[in-house]
């Protein structure tokens, strides 16, 4: 059984760097996928990967990470100026960002226009 | 006249000090990092590199992933291009992934003992080699043309380097092969200058040499 775990925005905008990463680990670390609203910063992003290797051990063997984020490619100077003000009022809550543990996640693939999820068979136990 | 005289010593010297500290910047050695997701092919650049200028290789290179799993360094290599050239320090860094897996190295021969090692040093190679993207002047990304670029690896270093100010150029490596298509790589990142080479066979460095040098005057 799969669960996946819905994060909003407001839940972590307001944890330092270091607390929100911990967060984010500590409910991926329970084999659910994180569905996060909005997105981390580059240096956030890097630190995950920093602590995710820190944890790595028999049971947790990494994640799979796939940060979706709006890149707006208009080019008249009026929508410029629209999206530059959505970007400084909404900044890193818009996109979504999708966290999975490795030994569930096999591999998050994505291309422009789709994101596909792809799953690890889980092994039956015998009884 | 006092104040005129005053204004034009500023502005001479500001001149020198400027001239000075290019000059200075000149003779340094500048950081090239080599970064990317494992087995794009890092250390086969390194040591093409090396070889073309310095006459020996830089680190082993193998078909199973993590082959590089410590911060390696050149120092002291002058490529001359034109009537210029460059000095480097050449960094070659382990591949940054998300997940490292023992048993994924079981698959390539290892014994158990051999593969859980192995995992154990790769995630320290990943953890130095983020820790050395504060040290980097410029960063030489190395991609696998055959594969996806659109994994987020590739998208979280390049950003970072982007957050940091750091220049970029991005290698499509691997275009000997026949599925690899370096015009996915320009889509997925086209703010920055991509070339296609193939480390391993020497093909297209003159392109990539010249394009370094474009990227290293940002420095």
């Amino acid at each position: 059984m799969l669960t996946l775990k819905f994060i909003p925005y407001e839940e972590i905008s307001h944890l330092s760097m270091d607390a929100k990463i911990e967060k984010l680990l500590e409910i991926v670390k329970q084999n659910k996928i994180i569905l996060m609203q909005g997105r981390l910063t580059p240096e956030e992003e890097t630190y995950l990967i920093q602590r995710t290797m820190e944890s790595i051990n028999k049971k947790f063997k990494g994640v799979e990470l796939c940060i979706v984020h709006p890149q707006f490619k208009e080019k008249g100077v009026l929508k410029q100026l629209r999206n530059f003000f959505i970007n400084a009022l909404a900044g890193n809550s818009q996109g979504i960002t999708i966290i999975g543990p490795a030994t569930i996640v096999k591999k998050i693939e994505r291309d422009p226009e789709k994101i596909e999820l792809l799953t690890k068979e889980l092994k039956k136990k015998r009884r | 006249m006092i104040e005129m005289g005053k204004i034009k010593l500023g502005i001479l010297k500001n001149f020198l000090n400027n001239l000075l500290f290019k000059l200075l910047r000149k003779k340094k050695n500048i950081k090239l990092g080599i970064y990317g997701p494992p087995n794009a092919g890092k250390t086969t650049l390194a040591n093409r590199i090396c070889l073309d200028w310095v006459g020996e290789k830089l680190g082993k290179v193998s078909r199973v992933p993590h082959e590089t799993r410590q911060v390696f360094i050149k120092e002291k290599v002058n490529i001359k291009l034109g009537k210029g050239g460059l000095s480097f320090n050449i960094i070659d860094t382990p591949g940054i992934a998300t997940k490292i897996d023992y048993e994924d190295f079981l698959k390539f021969n290892l014994t158990k003992a051999q593969a859980r090692r192995r995992a154990k040093e790769a995630t320290k190679g990943v953890i130095e080699a983020i820790k050395w993207l504060d040290d980097v002047d410029c960063v030489v990304v190395v991609l696998d043309a055959t594969k996806n670029p659109y994994s987020q690896v590739n998208i979280t270093i390049i950003g970072n380097l982007a957050a940091r100010n750091i220049p970029v150029l991005i290698v499509g490596n691997k275009m000997d092969l026949k599925r690899a298509k370096i015009k996915n790589i320009e889509a997925a990142f086209p703010q920055y200058p991509v070339v296609g080479i193939s480390a391993e066979k020497g093909n297209n460095m003159e392109e990539f040499y010249e394009k370094l040098y474009e990227v290293v005057k940002k420095c």
